[in-house]
């Protein structure tokens, strides 16, 4: 009894012991210094983060509004009908613009001299004659009347009442003194207005920034997007089961695992210089088509695929297999019936993944041409379209200022893209996911 | 099973789409070409597009050189039908046009771009030769007669007039058109008026020519890639720093940056269209004849080019920077281009 009870002191003193009592402070100490330098990258992270998000928001909130000018335009038949037929093809010709020009003229009496109109007319946006043509060709019978109507204001006016330009300066600014004059004037008038800029989404690319909008590149990215995953995700489930739960174990299938994962390394540049000389040049498909586009990004994005969908089929215990099959299920019926299903949320994870990645990928889409300059939304897959990154890549090169807030939002617009496919892989993972 | 279903839809629907597009003709302009000329054929094509008559060209900026190797592959559907270039076409690219078939080119000039060297607003205004820039942004120069390697650090080391600051100007790289004017413009110009560089163009011709065109490496010029907004961004960050770039830049960001005077003179709209100011070029677009019948809209849409009221001295382009040429000069281009005058490199 004495000697357990000196046995037991023995053991406490070794840890209360002074030297115990250090090394365990050290061994605090270390774990402290980790905690802290584990929290000041996860808030050195969030800083870029914040810093990057501040930036492009702080300039992109600008373009989600867009100025307008309110004018009593009368729609003069001698210059939209002048034969007076009323014929579709004499309305899509009219010169519209000049209809708005003389609203803003009527405002002005003053201005006279052909300079100063010309400077006049120059705070319009020829988005106001576009306007114009748009109503009457809904409603011809509007000829004639005098209508009050919201109109596009260039875009260095639209600069100018967004603040953007630095009035107390001095500098020579993109809009002249006498725009200013006139533009505080339609102010203290009450015409000017900043609505929510929905041309931005409705719009197709335009060289003015005011009338510059996303609908061609959202319309390409979603072409994109469904190119690349009606490809890649068949393929990519398919080469993943033979490789997981058919192929032979041997020298060959090894060279092939090592390759697709070489591929999923290798930069996309390679892949768009690929799609070039082999969809283009050698099958003949036609450059800048979201067609193209999808198939390049499809070969990017297959061995993402396929290494998710490998993982995922691996996390599958092999107790269900062996179910499977001892109850006498052939091996097509055990995958396709039992561990497929099971790996499904893993594989969605995958590829949504993926296919984010390549929703944000700008360089193979650059080799294929889809950078071009298309003032429509295209009708097909095959016809010339941009995507949201590419989209970018051409505003941000575009000398017009307004043109900077506008490659702001468009980032913006891709960012929102990305958050929800991430998202949906959480909820996907979230949802469905077993645990064993 | 379903999955292998679904592959085969998508494998068949992907081949009908792909056959679909074979057989397809195309029905609108294509146009490719220099980044220079982007800015200016884009917004044709969209005005033209706007009059609804036919759809508006798809235009895509490939540069210079690039354009012209799509442009000269061969004459069909799959080949562009105008492309931008920022200086003229090259003997051994109308050689490559030739042997492509595309024997058939009309050239078209639209006008001057001028290229300026600026600095920020709140930097040192600047009044530059065109050898005292030769001299700062080359590799080698020539000191007491001998040609050594660049040992100019600041601006006021060539000339004591000049600023007092470090050299350090952005401009673009190698591959652009811009570039290549640069050194046919200040460099080459301003190398030959050194007696020891100019002796070399009897003595050694390659020798000279790498000493006129090779700029320096040393971080005094910086390729900044083909980007000018960038450039100009770092310029009004680094008051300190000049830069190289298109005109229209500058009229554009005219509240932020400023020109430096080339051979005393400052760039502006009348200054480069009367020549006055050194650094100015011509920039054209060469139109494919063969296409002329089969490309539906590509006569008018050539017509509009060479429009006065896109190329006119009030036309929309020369509103966004391009410098208008005379007006008999525009006229001869006009009569030219609806001609369809085959064009064939002077040298």
């Amino acid at each position: 009894m004495t000697d357990s009870l000196q046995i037991t002191g023995a053991g406490t003193s070794l840890h209360t012991t002074p030297a115990a009592q250090r090394r365990l402070r050290r061994r605090y100490a270390a774990e402290r210094r980790f905690k802290a330098l584990g929290l000041f990258a996860v808030l050195f992270g969030l800083a870029m983060l914040a810093f990057l998000l501040t930036t492009i928001v702080s300039q992109g909130y600008r373009a989600f509004i867009q100025t307008h000018v309110s004018l009593e335009v009368y729609l003069d038949p001698e210059v939209i009908d002048p034969r007076g037929t009323a014929d579709p093809r004499d309305l899509a010709r009219a010169d519209y613009q000049s209809l708005a020009e003389n609203a803003l003229y009527g405002l002005f009496p003053a201005v006279e001299a052909s300079a100063e109109r010309r400077a006049l007319r120059g705070m319009l946006s020829q988005g106001a004659g576009l306007e114009l043509r748009r109503r009457i060709q809904n409603d011809p019978e509007l000829v004639g009347t005098t209508l009050e109507l919201q109109l596009l204001v260039s875009g260095s006016v639209d600069q100018l009442n967004k603040g953007v330009f630095d009035l107390e300066s001095g500098r020579r600014l993109p809009v002249s003194d006498e725009q200013i004059g006139w533009f505080r004037e339609l102010e203290a008038q009450d015409r000017i207005s900043a609505p929510f800029n929905w041309g931005l989404f409705t719009r197709a690319d335009s060289r003015e920034p005011e009338l510059a909008g996303l609908a061609g590149a959202l319309q390409g990215s979603l072409y994109l997007m469904i190119v690349t995953f009606v490809l890649s995700f068949p393929l990519g489930i398919g080469a993943a089961i033979y490789l997981e739960e058919f192929a032979p174990k041997n020298r060959l299938t090894d060279l092939i695992e090592v390759n697709i994962n070489n591929l999923a390394a290798v930069p996309s540049i390679v892949f768009g210089l690929l799609g070039l000389a082999v969809f283009i040049q050698v099958f003949g498909l036609p450059r800048s088509a979201p067609l193209v586009g999808g198939m390049v990004l499809a070969l990017m994005t297959l061995p993402t695929i396929i290494i998710a969908t490998r993982a995922s089929l691996k996390a599958v215990p092999p107790s269900i297999r062996e179910a499977a099959l001892g109850i006498g299920a052939s091996r097509i019926q055990t995958i396709f019936h039992h561990v497929l299903p099971l790996a499904m949320p893993g594989i969605l994870t995958g590829a949504i993944i993926g296919l984010a990645q390549a929703l944000g990928e700008t360089a193979p889409l650059l080799m294929v041409g889809m950078n071009a300059f298309v003032t429509s939304v295209g009708d097909s897959m095959t016809s010339p379209a941009t995507a949201l990154p590419t989209q970018v890549y051409m505003w941000a090169d575009s000398p017009q200022r307004g043109f900077v807030e506008r490659t702001s939002a468009a980032i913006m617009v891709l960012l929102g893209f990305l958050i929800v496919m991430n998202a949906l892989a959480v909820f996907l993972r979230r949802r469905f996911e077993r645990r064993w | 099973m379903k999955n292998v279903m679904l592959a085969t839809a998508a494998v068949a629907a992907m081949g009908l789409m792909a056959g679909d597009a074979l057989a397809q003709a195309r029905d609108q302009i294509r146009v490719v070409g220099s980044s220079t000329v982007f800015p200016f054929s884009s917004l044709a094509a969209e005005q033209f597009g706007r009059i609804g008559e036919f759809p508006a060209p798809v235009v895509e900026s490939t540069g210079t050189g690039g354009g012209m190797r799509l442009f000269c592959g061969g004459v069909g559907v799959d080949y562009p039908d105008i492309t931008g270039a920022s200086r003229a076409m090259k003997a051994s690219e109308w050689e490559n046009c030739q042997a492509n078939g595309v024997d058939d080119v009309t050239e078209i000039q639209l006008g001057f771009d001028g290229i300026t060297l600026a600095v920020s607003l709140d930097g040192q205004p600047m009044d530059v030769t065109r050898a005292q820039l030769f001299q700062a942004l080359a590799a080698e120069v020539e000191v007491d007669g001998e040609i050594v390697a660049n040992p100019h650090e600041r601006w006021s080391d060539i000339d004591a007039d000049l600023p007092d600051v470090e050299i350090t100007v952005l401009g673009p790289p190698p591959t652009s058109g811009t570039r290549d004017a640069w050194i046919e413009l200040v460099m080459e110009e301003g190398c030959d008026t050194f007696p020891a560089i100019a002796d070399l163009a009897e003595s050694d011709e390659d020798r000279h020519a790498e000493v006129c065109q090779r700029m320096r490496e040393d971080g005094h010029f910086v390729e900044a890639g083909e980007n000018d907004n960038l450039i100009v961004q770092r310029l009004v960050s680094e008051p300190d720093n000049y830069g190289i770039f298109g005109y229209s830049f500058l009229a554009e960001n005219a509240d932020s940056i400023q020109p430096a005077a080339i051979d005393g003179v400052e760039p502006s709209e009348e200054t480069i269209a009367d020549f006055s100011y050194p650094v100015s070029r011509p920039i054209f677009v060469y139109a494919k004849n063969a296409h002329r019948s089969a490309i539906p809209g590509l006569e008018e849409f050539i017509a509009e080019l060479t429009d006065d009221r896109a190329f006119g001295p009030d036309g929309y382009m020369t509103d966004i920077g391009l410098i208008a040429m005379p007006e008999e000069r525009r006229a001869e281009v006009r009569e030219a281009a609806e001609s369809g005058a085959t064009f064939s490199p002077s040298e």
